[in-house]
This record gives C-alpha cells, structure tokens and sequence, in this order.
C-alpha cells in the first residue's frame, strides 16, 4: 500500500495510472505464463489470509491437463475478527487489487475471475464495480487484454455475513449458489477440483497484490524483502487498547510486536500494562504479556524473548506457539477481564459454525454456553478443565480448519491464564457468601 | 413479484454473466432484498423460478446467510459490531446507550417501525471501533456519546438511513 495514504492519492484509474499502475500488466502480457509463475515461485511469497502457503506452490498444484476451464478467486471476504487490511486496498486502492489479479489470471491462464467480497462491505463493492469498467474501458480486462489475445473478465461476488466463507471451499461453495459448507478433503487444493469441479486459484487480496510488485521487480528482488521464508511486507492490523489502532505496514520480520505496539502504535493506555496479544486474528493462540518464549528457529538458532522482541514474522510468530494468521494484531491491556474475553470470542465462533460437523455444531456452542454461564455468575472451578476437554475432542476432528480455530482461543486461553478461570469461581462464591450477587457487570459480552 | 424495472433489468444483466444459473442465487437474493426491504416466501419462489431452481434451494441460502431477511426491518437498521476489538472499545456500552435512546431491545424492531436495533459480528474496521452501521453506511469511533447523538438524529429523521437513492 505505498501509495494509498499520500496526499492526493485517489482510487480512480488515471490518478493510479499516473503513478504507473498497470505497467507490470503490460509487462506480464508480454511474458510466458509459465515465468511469470516462476517469479511468484522465486519471490515465496506466502499467502496473507492465514495459513500462510506459499502462493507459487498453490499455482504449481494446478491441473492445467484437465482441459477443463480454469478459474480464478481473489477472497476479499475478510472475515477474521482483527482484520482490516483487505478493506483498506479495496476502498484506497482497487486498481492495485486487479492489477494483480488480470497478471495472475494471465499466468494461471484463467477463463473468468471472481472477487468474493463480503456482504458488509457496500462501499467497497460499488468502488470495485467501477474500477472494473474503468479498467473494461482502457482495455486492461475484458477482451482481448491490451492485444494479448488473452481475455478474461471479473465477477465481483457478494457475500452476506458468513465467516466460514473466508475457508476457501466453502467460499467456492457460496459461489455455486449453495449453504458455504466445506468441503471435505481430498482434494487438498481447489487448484485441482474447485468451482464446478474445475481447476481453482483462491488467493487473498494482499497476496494478490503482492504478485504486482514480484513482477516490478522480479521475484528475486522481492525475495530479498524480509528474510528467508518470510519474504515481502504484511500490513498489520492493530486493534484494541493501543492509542493508535490502525493498519500499518512493515517487510517481514522488521519490526518487534513490541516496537509495533509501542512505537508505531503510541504505547497503550497511560497507567495500563500489557496483559495478553492475539497476534493473527481471533482464531490464532494468544500471548500472556509477561511470558517468556524460548526454543529453536527453524534453521537451529536458539531463541528467548519477551513479547516484545518478536519479530513480526510467519515463522517467529509460529516459533512463539502462535501464528500471524491474517494480521489482526488484538491487544489487550489489564484492565480486561480474560474470560469475558474469551466468552466474546466464543459466542463469535458459536454463532458461524456451519453446523457440517456434529463436534464443532455442538462443541462451540456448548463452550460459549460455559463461558457465558462464569460471566453470569456460576463459574465453577472445574470449567477450565472442562472447556479444554472440549476443545481438544473439536480441533482436528472436522471438516475444515474452523474447528482449530474455535478451539485454539479456548485452548490458549485456559493454558496462559487458567488461575483466572478459577479466580473468577472462587470470586464468585465468596461475593454469594457475603450476600451479593455473584456476577460482576461486564463489558466485553 | 412486483419489481422495480431497474432491479429486473439488473438481474437479466447479471444472470449470463456466471458460469451457471445457480451461481447467481446470492447475488438475486441481494437485489430482491434491496428491491424489497426483505425476502418473502414469494420472493424466494420468484428467485428460484428465474433461476430454473426449487424454492427449498434459496430458502436454504436465505436461512443461512445472517444478512438475509425474512422479515423487513424498520426505518432505520441498525447493526453494532459485538466482536472482540469493537468490545475491547466499549461495543456493549455504545449498543447500551442505543438501547435507552432508542427505546428498543437489542434484536428488535420498534414498534412503530423507526428502528431495528441489532448486534452482529466484525465489520473488519477494527481499528476504528466501535462501529456502527447504519443501512449501508458506515459509522466508526462511536462512544456512548455519540451514540446517543446519532439517535437523536434518527428520532428527528435528520439521519440517513445509509440506503441508495
């Protein structure tokens, strides 16, 4: 997002002509398909929705021998709790976004590509509707791309609320027209049976964007942004009691959380300490503030860090026992309450479970019901025990990766702060001893 | 179905352009709802004729989707992101206050049909919590306070109701 926030800077297509936009289209209709997947290869690039794969590696698994039509996805469906990055190219930026997207579906050699927005975003629907046929007018999708012979147009396909549409066959589901459950697996990877059972490329926006400037500057160039593993930049979206919440955007790996959070961010709240950080979206573990994390990097280097010196990396923040996910950044200072938190996090995943698999159909609301009871003022001191026997029985034992992603908060949670799970029993019992009532009011649920 | 003729006119544009019919059934779900403030039973019958489909196959979609309606909500919708950053922000205070300006429960509609008042999940502009939709727009940082202004303007009318045209 280099140009987004510069004065002056609008959405439209001559103002991002202006800065040289869609010179890296023309430069890749010129190219064999085939290089231009050996640059996002030689970038690795990883993907920046989540699990963090790398995008050269998805293209490779494409079945290009099938004959049958392929397809290309860009999921604009930003559902992880935590994050913004995606809304800020849409609204800031679209052109970049399908940029990106006409070099990759020339690369992947895609018949028709598809914007999967989620539903909330209205504006950014109507903003990406018009860039379309702005860039339709100038020849940059549609017919016959700037002479290429190639052709291939956009769908921007409206969601409507589903969080499980972010999971990438469920997502390809929604666009059938069907309920966005998962589907099982194998096939892994849509790239070889996705949309009407043809090959599928589904990448995040971001990644999308990235594949532009791997074609700017080759894929080599890219590689040495970051470092090894951890190449090119992520917009990170800090939320919650920071004074300076907001989207910012670093190369891999340089910058600390502690420095994001204490120099990009303007430090929290005068008086307050850091409690807990959820580094990757709501789904991803937490990290206690005051927790040591020591082990080994993947290439053997020793580590032991406090918070805040972890570099803001896929691979560091995997080493720390958690991920970077899609880059919601969620700080929390002590002034909150850990089980309100979770019980927050819990009714999120209760209410967009998809209802497929009966452990997390059943699971997750049976967990938000646990939670809700001990914010309600019946916490026992068992639940901690009990909410961690549930989850263990969901993660891994369904359809898609949403079961991990109930379960992690409820299992890191009760991990890094069991005493105050059982504090809150405790609490409870001696305000019901001294004739008050048992709960507290609350303000996160 | 009474349609409006650019919703009809939408629609036949839009159809071609996917791969198959059925691909189209959110999308015309989202213009018969805009067209109509909701999806009736013989909205969705109408969906799924056009489409060459059964009723039962929007009705599954509909009963899927939180953002689609069976029942029509009032002058004003009104979603507050419950999510954990807007919670971190106060989310529970501001829809409180809604509440008591409004004088409607959270998940209601008023009875003299001014406002739906409801809770819903991220509007990923976390880190401009907490945030407000109203119909289509977007309102963000709202403290009680200016919770409490926004209602007055809905009770006076001042406010959009962030719908097209």
């Amino acid at each position: 997002m280099k140009h987004a926030d510069e004065p002056g800077y609008t959405n439209d297509i001559d103002c991002y002509i202006k800065y040289g936009g869609y010179d890296e289209l023309k430069k890749a209709v010129t190219m064999k398909p085939e290089d231009i997947c050996a640059e996002v290869m030689e970038s690795g690039v990883r993907g920046r929705g989540g699990a963090g794969f790398p995008a050269g590696m998805k293209w490779k698994f494409l079945d290009r021998k099938s004959g049958k039509p392929i397809y290309l996805v860009c999921n604009a469906d930003e559902s992880e709790p935590g994050t913004f990055k995606d809304r800020q190219i849409i609204h800031k930026d679209p052109h970049q976004l399908i940029e990106g997207m006409m070099i990759s579906a020339f690369a992947i050699q895609a018949e028709l590509a598809f914007i999967y927005i989620r539903g909330e975003f209205f504006q950014g629907y109507r903003i990406l509707e018009r860039a379309i046929e702005e860039a339709r007018e100038k020849n940059l999708l549609g017919d016959n791309i700037l002479g290429s012979g190639y052709s291939c147009d956009i769908i921007v396909h409206r969601g409507a609320g589903a969080y499980i549409c972010g999971e990438e066959t469920g997502l390809i589901e929604s666009l059938e027209g069907n309920r966005a459950n998962p589907r099982i697996k194998p096939p892994y990877f849509p790239a070889a049976l996705g949309l009407y059972q043809c090959p599928t490329i589904v990448n995040n926006v971001e990644t999308l964007c990235d594949v532009k400037h791997i074609i700017g500057m080759g894929g080599k160039e890219f590689a040495q942004i970051g470092t090894p593993g951890n190449t090119g930049t992520r917009t990170w979206c800090v939320s919650g009691h920071v004074m300076k919440p907001g989207y910012y955007e670093f190369a891999c790996a340089d910058i600390t959380l502690g420095e994001l959070i204490y120099d990009v961010c303007g430090g929290l709240r005068p008086g307050r300490k850091l409690k807990a950080v959820i580094p990757g979206g709501s789904s991803a573990k937490v990290l206690r503030g005051d927790e040591r994390f020591t082990g080994k990097l993947k290439d053997g280097t020793e580590f032991d860090w406090g918070i805040e010196d972890i570099p803001m990396d896929f691979d560091s923040l995997m080493a720390a026992g958690s991920m970077s996910g899609s880059g919601g950044v969620i700080i929390m200072d002590d002034s909150t309450d850990i089980v309100e938190a979770l019980a927050n996090i819990n009714y999120f995943y209760a209410h967009e479970s998809c209802g497929q698999c009966t452990p997390c159909r059943e699971g997750v609301p049976w967990m938000r019901k646990i939670t809700q009871r001990m914010v309600d003022g019946e916490a026992r001191e068992e639940d901690a025990d009990l909410l961690n026997n549930i989850a263990d029985q969901i993660a891994g034992r369904t359809i898609c990766a949403f079961g991990e992603a109930a379960s992690w908060p409820v299992q890191s949670f009760i991990a890094k702060f069991k005493d105050e799970f059982v504090e809150k029993a405790r609490e409870q019992a001696a305000r019901r001893k001294e004739g008050k009532a048992a709960a507290k009011e609350t303000t996160l649920i | 179905m009474n349609l409006k003729p650019e919703t009809i006119e939408k629609i036949d544009k839009l159809v071609p352009r996917y791969p198959t019919k059925r691909s189209s059934a959110l999308p015309l779900c989202h213009l018969v709802q805009e067209d109509q403030g909701y999806l009736s039973n013989e909205a969705m019958e109408w969906i799924a004729e056009r489409l060459e489909l059964e009723p039962i196959n929007i009705k599954e979609i509909v009963t899927f989707y939180p953002m689609l309606r069976t029942e029509p909500t009032g002058k004003y919708h009104v979603r507050v992101c419950r999510t954990l950053p807007c919670a971190l922000a106060g989310a529970y205070k501001t829809c409180q206050r809604l509440e008591k300006e409004l004088d409607v429960k959270v998940g209601h509609t008023r009875e003299d049909g001014l406002v739906t008042l409801e809770f819903v999940e991220c509007h990923a502009d976390c880190g401009r919590a907490p945030v407000v939709m109203v119909g289509e727009e977007e309102y963000t940082d709202i403290d009680p306070d200016k919770a409490a202004e926004m209602a007055a303007k809905m009770k006076s009318g001042e406010l959009s109701n962030g719908l097209p045209h």
